[in-house]
Formats: C-alpha cells, sequence, structure tokens
C-alpha cells in the first residue's frame, strides 16, 4: 500500500487541452484525457476502487469505480472513461451504492473481513466497511479463496510475503511490475476462481525473475503484498521525506517512521528523479543504518599494530589535530591532506574541503570521483563548459534514440532503467555500446536494435568509428554547429575523423565490432530525431576516459544531439552524492563550482569569506597522495566516508602507502578496510541521521532529513566543524542551512539555493541563480554554457595494459542489483539472499579451455597481483573477456587491477586488466584466514513452506 | 603519465602547438612537488619521455620548494 497519507487519484496525469465538466454539482476542469475518476478525486469527490492507482493505467477490472453520467446510458467505469466537455456526472447515488455494496460482497466472499494483518491498510475491507459490508451471504466453502488456490505464504523474500488466500486478483501487482518496473516477473494464472497471482513459472519470489523493487508491494490494496517491517512495526506515526544513499538517481523517499525507528521507505511521488519507483536498496536495504557493526564511540591508537582504545570526542579529536599539527610542523604544510565522501551531504563535503584549504592550508583534497567520473568533469569541461550531465532523467521520455555506453542502467541505476525500457516499450531505440551483454541487451520488451560488443580498452576507437559514419555519410547537422560551435575545431575534427584509419572497417580489427554494425549504429543515432547518450564507468575508466568523454561531445554535438529535451550527454554518476563532493570542491586543483584555484578573482573572494590565505597550487590527487606517502612527503590524511583500501587499484600499492604514513584519521560508520590503518577513529553518522542536501546525476539538489539523531552523538559536519576549531581555524555553524548559504554565496551556480527554496520547489537543478531562478532541468539550452562547444581531435592510443601469452585475457569490472560499491552498506542487510559473493564470469569457451567448471574456484592473476574467486559460466561476456564485481573485500578484485589511469585525471583503468585464469582447489590463504574470522553470510533460501504470520 | 598527456595533445594541437598544451596541462593539474620531480627528471636527462613531453617540461617554471 502507499504511503501514509498519500492521496492516491486512480490514474495517471493527462497532458492536453483544459476541459470543464460537472461532478457531483461542482465545476471541475481538468487536461483533456484525464479519467472521471482522477478528476472526482481531484475535485475531493473521490470514487471508491480497488483495481485502479494513480501510478498504472486503467484496467477497469473491479466494478467497483462506475459512476452516472446524465444523457448516457449504464453505469460506466470512471477510470476507464474520460473526460469530456459538459459532461455531468453523478459519482453517489441509490443504484450506484446497490451496485458497490454487490461487488464488494462479492470480493469480501474471497476476503472476509478481518483477514488482513492490519483491516486499517486494506483497501477493501475499508471500502467494505464504509460501505456497511462485514459479512457475505456468499462466502462459503465452495467460493472461499483458499479452496480454489490456496498456496502457504511465500515468505522467500527477505523484505515482503505474498499471501495469496488475501489477494483479490485485481492484477495492480502485475500491472506494476510490467508499468512501473518493467521486469515482466509477475502473472495471473488460471481463470475464474482459480486465477492467482504467479511469480515466474509459479516459483516463489525470491526464486523467480522479481528484482525486489517492490512497486507491487506498494501497489497492492490488500494484505497480500506486504512489508515484512510493516507487519512487525504497524501503523506509522510520522513521515519524512529524504533521499536515498546509495546511486547516483537520487530516489526522492519518505521514511514512515513508527515509535522512532523506521517501519518502511516508500518512494516519494512528487520525486521528480524517480517519479514514485524505488529499487531493493533504497526501498528496502535501509537496515545497515542501524547494524550492529556500527562504531558509535571515538577510537585511537599511536600505531596500527595496538588495539583501538575507545576515548572521549573531544580527547580523539584533540588527539587528531595535535598530530596533524606536529606531522605538518616537522614534514611540512603539503605533508598531509583529505578526502571528502561522496555519501556525505554536500555541507559537509564542503567543510571538509573548507578544513583542508583553510585550516590545513593546502590543496590536498580529493574525492572518490576520481575513481569513476573525474574523465566526465574533465572532458565535459572542455568541450560543451560545464562538469556535468546536460538533461534531467525524465528528457528520456522524448528521446528516439538512446545510446548507452560502458553503463549497466538495470544493475547500477535501476529506478532510471524502468524509466529507459518504458520509453523502449514505446518504440523509442537502443544501441548499446559494452563488452558484456547487459540486461539492457535484451529484457521482456525491450532489444537493443545493436550491441556493439567491443573489445575492453577500444572506446576512443569505436567514437571515432561512428563519427566517421557521421562525417562521411554526411549525417552531421551542419546548421547547428554553424550556428553554436567552433568552427574551427569543428574542421580538424572532421578532417581527423573522416581520416581512412577511422573508418569502421579499419577498426574493426581493434575493436571486435564488425563494420556494417557500426555503420548501422551511427546512423540510427544521427538520424534521431532525438539521440540521446548515457554512459558510466565503462566509459571514463580507462587510460582514455577522457578522451572518449570528449569523443562522446563531439558526436552529441556533430549531430545536433545537445541543448533540448529527449537528448544529450548523461554520465550515470555512481554515487549518491558524487556529483555533489565534485560541485563542492573537493578537488585538489579547483574550488567550489568548478573554478581553478590559480583564478586570482576566485581565490580572492573564498579568501575574503574565509579570512585565510589560500594557495593557489594545485594539490595531490589521490593516487599521488599514495605515491608522496611511499616517498615519505605526504603523512597525514583525513578521511571521510570512502574506503580507498578496497576501493582503489592495485590494493597492495595502496595498503602500502597507507602504512607508510603516520596519522590516518577515519571519519565513518563501520569499519572497513581503510581502518585496519587509521590511527583516529571518529564515528560517521548515515544518511538517516543526516540534514542536509545531496546532488544526483541530475544536478539535482535535494533534501536528506534526520530521522534519528547521530548514533555517535555528533553530526558529521560538527565533527569536521570540531577539528578545525581544534586546528585554530573558527568554524562556526549552527545548522547545515548555514553552511548551504555560505556556499550560495561563493558560488556563482548555487547563488539562488536556499533550503527554503528546495522546499518550495522539491528539488533544484543547478544552476540556479539570477538567470535560472527555479533552477536549470537541460544544460546548454541556446548556447553552451562555454559559449560554443569545442571539438577535440581523440586519437585512439591502446592502452598499455596488453594481453600476452602469460595474461590472455582481459578483465573488466562491474555492479550489480542487489550490492552497492564495496559493500560497507548493503553486505550489512539481507540483500545479501541474492548476492552474497562477487564471482567471475567467464565464457564457456575460455572455461572449457581451461577445464573449468560452473562454480569451480579460480585464480585469477594479473601483473600487479592474483586472488581466487568462484567462477560463473556464461555467454554475458564474449570470449577473451572476463568480468567481476567488487562489493565483498574478501573478492580481492583490486588486488588485481593495475595503476594505469587516464592520462588527463588519473582515473584508473578497472575496465582492462590483463589477466590469466586457472583452476584452483581453494581460497587464497589470506581469503581462507579472512573467512574464518567473518564467516560469510550463506545465500539465504527461505523454503516454500512457511508458517503464515500469526501462526 | 607526461607522455599520456603528450600523446593527446600531439594529436589535438599538432606537434608544434602541444609542448604549450602538455605544459598547461601539468602546470594546472600537477601538485608542486610533481612538477619540481618531472623537472629534475628531464634535467638529469629525462630518459623516457617523448619529444613532446620533455619540450614542455623544458617549458615549465620550477615551483617554489
Amino acid at each position: 500500500m502507499y504511503a501514509k497519507d498519500y492521496h492516491d487519484l486512480g490514474t495517471p496525469a493527462a497532458a492536453g487541452e483544459q476541459v470543464t465538466l460537472e461532478i457531483d454539482g461542482a465545476t471541475v476542469t481538468v487536461p483533456a484525457g484525464t479519467s472521471i475518476m482522477r478528476a472526482a478525486a481531484l475535485a475531493d469527490r473521490d470514487v471508491p476502487k480497488l483495481c485502479a492507482t494513480d501510478t498504472l493505467k486503467h484496467f477497469g477490472s473491479c466494478r467497483v469505480c462506475l459512476v452516472e453520467i446524465e444523457g448516457r446510458k449504464g453505469f460506466p467505469a470512471s477510470c476507464t472513461t474520460e473526460v469530456a466537455a459538459g459532461m455531468k456526472v453523478h459519482t453517489q447515488s441509490e443504484s450506484l451504492t446497490k451496485m458497490r455494496r454487490g461487488v464488494l460482497e462479492l470480493y469480501v466472499s474471497e476476503h472476509p473481513i478481518g483477514s488482513c494483518p492490519d483491516s486499517s491498510r486494506c483497501e477493501l475491507e475499508t471500502l467494505a466497511g464504509e460501505h456497511g459490508i462485514t459479512a457475505s451471504r456468499y462466502a462459503g466453502p465452495k467460493t472461499a479463496r483458499h479452496v480454489h488456490t490456496h498456496k502457504p505464504v511465500d515468505a522467500s523474500n527477505p523484505y515482503f510475503r505474498f499471501d495469496n488466500d488475501l489477494c483479490i486478483v485485481c492484477s495492480r501487482c502485475v500491472r506494476a511490475c510490467e508499468e512501473t518496473q518493467g521486469t515482466y516477473a509477475l502473472t495471473i494464472e488460471g481463470r475464474g476462481l482459480e486465477s492467482r497471482v504467479s511469480a515466474s513459472q509459479d516459483e516463489t519470489f525470491l526464486d523467480s525473475e522479481c528484482v525486489s523493487c517492490g512497486a507491487c508491494v506498494e501497489a497492492c490494496p490488500t494484505g497480500a503484498l506486504m512489508e515484512k517491517s510493516v507487519i512487525t512495526a504497524g501503523l506509522p506515526q510520522q513521515a519524512v521525506a529524504t533521499t536515498c544513499a546509495y546511486c547516483g538517481v537520487g530516489c526522492a523517499l519518505v521514511a514512515e517512521v513508527t515509535d522512532g525507528v523506521v517501519s518502511r521507505m516508500v518512494p516519494n511521488r512528487n520525486g521528480r528523479a524517480n517519479q514514485g519507483h524505488a529499487c531493493v536498496k533504497g526501498r528496502f536495504a535501509y537496515g545497515y543504518a542501524t547494524h550492529q557493526d556500527r562504531v558509535t564511540k571515538p577510537m585511537i591508537r599511536k600505531s596500527i599494530t595496538e588495539e583501538w582504545r575507545e576515548v572521549s570526542w573531544d580527547e580523539a579529536i584533540q588527539y587528531a589535530a595535535s598530530e596533524f599539527k606536529r606531522i605538518q610542523a616537522k614534514h611540512g604544510r603539503d605533508s598531509i591532506g583529505g578526502i571528502t565522501s561522496s555519501r556525505c551531504t554536500n555541507e559537509e563535503t564542503f567543510l571538509v574541503q573548507k578544513l583542508v584549504r583553510a585550516a590545513f592550508g593546502t590543496n590536498n583534497v580529493d574525492t572518490c570521483a576520481r575513481v569513476c567520473h573525474s574523465p566526465t568533469g574533465y572532458g565535459l569541461k572542455h568541450t560543451l563548459g560545464e562538469s556535468a550531465g546536460t538533461q534531467e532523467f525524465v528528457s528520456v521520455k522524448e528521446a528516439d534514440v538512446m545510446m548507452v555506453i560502458g553503463a549497466s542502467p538495470t544493475e547500477a541505476h535501476p529506478v532510471f532503467a524502468s524509466q529507459m525500457k518504458r520509453r523502449l516499450r514505446e518504440g523509442a531505440r537502443l544501441i548499446v555500446i559494452d563488452p558484456r551483454a547487459i540486461a539492457l541487451v535484451k529484457t521482456p520488451h525491450v532489444e537493443a536494435d545493436y550491441h556493439l560488443r567491443l573489445r575492453p580498452g577500444t572506446n576512443v576507437a569505436i567514437i571515432n568509428a561512428l563519427a566517421h559514419v557521421v562525417v562521411t555519410e554526411g549525417l552531421t547537422r551542419d546548421d547547428y554547429v554553424s550556428e553554436r560551435c567552433e568552427r574551427d575545431s569543428y574542421e580538424k575534427w572532421k578532417k581527423f575523423v573522416a581520416d581512412p584509419v577511422n573508418s569502421p572497417e579499419a577498426m574493426e580489427s581493434i575493436t571486435g565490432v564488425k563494420a556494417e554494425l557500426i555503420r548501422g549504429a551511427a546512423r540510427l543515432y544521427a538520424k534521431g530525431p532525438n539521440s540521446a547518450i548515457y554512459y558510466g564507468l565503462g566509459v571514463t575508466e580507462h587510460s582514455q576516459g577522457t578522451t572518449m568523454v570528449m569523443g562522446i561531445a563531439n558526436l552529441a554535438m556533430a549531430t545536433g544531439n545537445l541543448g533540448r529535451e529527449g537528448v544529450g550527454v548523461s554520465p550515470l554518476r555512481g554515487q549518491n552524492n558524487v556529483q555533489g563532493s565534485c560541485d563542492m570542491g573537493s578537488f585538489p586543483h579547483e574550488f567550489s563550482g568548478y573554478r581553478h584555484v590559480s583564478d586570482d578573482a576566485t581565490r580572492a573572494l573564498f579568501e575574503s569569506m574565509w579570512k585565510v590565505h589560500l594557495v593557489s597550487e594545485p594539490g595531490l590527487r589521490i593516487p599521488n597522495m599514495f605515491e608522496a606517502a611511499l616517498d615519505g612527503s605526504f603523512r597525514g590524511l583525513y578521511i571521510q566516508g570512502e574506503d580507498i583500501a578496497q576501493s582503489d587499484p592495485n590494493t597492495a600499492h595502496v595498503t602500502a602507502a597507507l602504512s607508510a604514513m603516520e596519522c590516518i584519521v577515519i571519519q565513518d560508520i563501520f569499519h572497513n578496510e581503510t581502518s585496519k590503518f587509521a590511527h583516529v577513529f571518529l564515528p560517521g553518522s548515515s544518511f538517516l541521521e543526516k540534514d542536509g542536501t545531496f546532488t544526483n546525476a541530475e544536478r539535482r539538489i535535494s533534501r536528506v532529513r534526520k530521522i534519528i539523531e547521530p548514533l555517535g552523538g555528533l553530526a558529521d559536519w560538527e565533527v569536521t566543524m570540531q577539528l578545525s576549531n581544534a586546528l585554530g581555524y573558527r568554524m562556526d555553524y549552527r545548522h547545515p542551512s548555514e553552511i548551504m548559504d555560505e556556499i550560495a554565496r561563493l558560488t556563482p551556480t548555487f547563488t539562488g539555493v536556499t533550503y527554503d527554496k528546495i522546499d518550495q520547489l522539491g528539488s533544484i537543478q543547478w544552476p540556479c541563480n539570477d538567470q535560472a531562478p527555479d533552477g536549470t532541468p537541460t544544460m546548454h539550452v541556446g548556447q553552451f554554457v562555454r559559449g560554443k562547444g569545442k571539438f577535440y581531435v581523440t586519437a585512439y592510443v591502446p592502452t598499455s595494459e596488453r594481453t600476452s601469452s602469460k595474461f590472455p585475457l582481459l578483465l573488466t569490472t562491474g555492479r550489480v542489483l542487489t550490492q552497492y560499491n564495496v559493500g560497507a552498506q548493503t553486505r550489512r542487510t539481507q540483500n545479501l539472499a541474492w548476492h552474497s559473493e562477487d564471482r567471475l564470469e567467464m565464457h564457456p569457451h575460455d572455461a572449457e579451455a581451461r577445464g573449468i567448471e560452473h562454480s569451480d574456484w579460480v585464480g585469477v592473476t594479473s601483473r600487479a597481483g592474483d586472488t581466487v574467486l568462484r567462477v560463473e559460466i556464461t555467454e554475458k561476456v564474449a570470449p577473451g573477456v572476463v568480468y567481476t564485481t567488487f562489493h565483498f573485500p574478501e573478492s580481492g578484485a583490486n588486488l588485481i587491477t593495475t595503476e594505469n589511469s587516464d592520462w588527463a585525471t588519473n582515473c584508473p583503468e578497472y575496465k582492462v586488466t590483463a589477466v590469466q585464469v586457472t583452476k584452483v582447489a581453494q581460497p587464497a590463504s589470506w581469503q581462507r584466514r579472512r573467512q574464518a574470522a567473518v564467516p560469510a553470510a550463506p545465500r539465504r533460501r527461505v523454503p516454500r513452506e512457511e508458517s503464515p504470520v500469526g501462526s | 603519465m607526461a607522455n599520456d598527456i603528450a600523446n593527446f595533445f600531439d594529436a589535438e594541437s599538432g606537434q608544434a602547438a602541444a609542448a604549450e598544451s602538455v605544459r598547461n596541462h601539468i602546470s594546472r593539474y600537477w601538485e608542486p612537488r610533481m612538477r619540481r620531480a618531472i623537472i629534475a627528471h628531464v634535467d638529469n636527462g629525462g630518459a623516457g619521455l617523448a619529444p613532446t613531453a620533455m619540450a614542455a617540461v623544458r617549458k615549465l617554471v620550477a615551483p617554489a620548494a
């Protein structure tokens, strides 16, 4: 069922000319195409309903929502009947009441009053009560639902249960799975009294194709599908609007709170990013916030070989400050630095970079965007003028062609993937450029027109080949380019890309993609008319990551696909606030708003407000910090919410660098791989304990609201503030809104942002300033931020990471739906039921050649190191390519990734590692030791036969 | 890394202008100790550096220690 206090209007909104009609004597004006049901609800004359809900198209099956229309015969269903000008509708009459009572009595015959665990949440029992139905004359052994279709309660899904005996076969769940989520996991099996909801091929929900998005649970009008947490917690007393802390979609959520505990998380229907939908992580996997592993007491130790000692906040802060001062006095101002978190709020991140710049006196500050989308920042800034994506998510509704490069949205951005799938089902075309057959290539009612299955490391070759077709076949939009782009750079780029060395035919042997496929894809993209590019870390995490981003921008400009709805270049940012942490100046070379530290005017503005001298030279990036630590010139680090020992490449190199430092201060919610090397542990806060804002991949700034007090006693921003004060640089904020006010004063793209405005508008997409007081959904309308768009020549340079006889396979990495990033959050939830270990995907040919069978242990060795994983034999990867995820520290995925990185930004080349795979007998000794210390959770299987709730 | 930067700008700017582009990139994105290190490397012969990278580093002004 829907969120507390949600007013379900019955059918989706329509968009047409205004139509005026009369409902129960009241004049109502709504867009043409609106159902009578919705129009009546908008006029507070709600028509009873069971099968209708405003997230789904009308269905017309329950026959409860009948109305009378003057001049028309019969009693039409209000959900399927559209308004008409001058129509006169009656929603109440003696006849209507009699019919509704009759229908409800039939429903009650199969779903007796009092069946649901909580009748107040059951729409059927509530409606029956309103119509005076307490029992049914038709109830009996021959009509009772459980006689015809009884199945034991399916409690296989860790988060919700399905009780078929409570189901009224309204099909809302089936339709939600189709229309909202696009998975098509549910169907109605049987006919008449035998009808029942079935998951996949009559499997349990856990075993079926269900992705546990919860849309069906939310849509269910009875207790048939219900969250287990609601059953145990009961009715919420409070509902708090907040924002998800998982991926870069940044879903707007509503936390329902019972007795001070979050009992349910539901999508906020007003959420512009997620359009009222959520995924298994955002909706269900919030339990980590109160997991027993939470660190809630500050701790210090002089050496990483010592045990931790719990101390007071004051002692921990003073110790950290004194160590940083000592190190700087001995080794120089630039011997320490900080890393901001892409999980923390804009306000918290802004304070960390301010601490580093103003209190430490250095620009040695960086963020995890270094290892993911830093090439996006560089590439789009140089070509278009701004370090961010160009569209909002709903722009996809206007796309005719989508090109998805190096991303798997169904895994990493599932709620946006649902929006993509909806548009694809409507007829939009799809090009996928990925070494792997991602789910989007073929999924129910969606199939890619082209899957360019390129060899890892050849992105630039293929984008040049696509551009070659566009240029040489006359598919460029010369009018657009003439008006909006630099002529000289365009002509230079055109000449370069038209060279036969960039032709699909010449590139075929490099990319492994047939020339005719490249030509077909290029023509499809160029002809649009609206073509949109979405890309992920499969673009950026390469030695030519920035070059590829520029190549994408070149292609979009050349074909006129920027500056309006339905087109654009959209980087799918991975984390809930990685965009925000970049916006806040968490870079060694840029202040907030992407202004270089050497810019005198910008620096003077910050110096004036911060009352301190600021350094004009760029600082160290994260990889440079490691190098400097190993050469002895970098010795102290303040890390907020990042686990670099697990997430960064070449683990041996990272841990050697961390070991070389004298003082590492961690601020986090759990112990992790990095805290093993720390000297101070400051307890951090989860998103449930934060007040602030996150910025998603759409540049959308949304509020995060505190639901429980920080378990450690201090908010993350308060911790940073106290550390700064202990270092002698005064910070005096009373509330995060004051920090945002400061950000707005200092950052031209944020000048109009205030908490009041965010509350008023729901969210704001920057830039938000005098030129765009309500924010900017679509960038580069009319002209590019830099003025004229600039083309860059993007010559393909093969990566130095080459296969050889010793390392004949190429490893690439990615994510799965149910786990998130390094798994710190999701590994502490019941999402382990779906994915409890990282596995190596391998093609059957490669496996057979090595005598490897499904689920065997295999050693994976690269030039950097080795690890052991279980193998999964699949054709999702091509011969010669293997793939794994990195959600579990025991998998050691980054033991084998190398230090190769992007030329412009140092973004690691995670996606191309030459490896050999061999069958082994067991995990490596370090993995066995680790497993012995912390046993991995087994894959959870709840038996199909489980006692119903209450028994 | 300097060679990788040089590769990009050799193609983008042409070799004649590439050295200046590489110098500019290094100045804007490399921390002073990294710039001092590569200047010292070039002063010691610059083994392994591509011509454009070498030319770029020679244009760099050594930042104060």
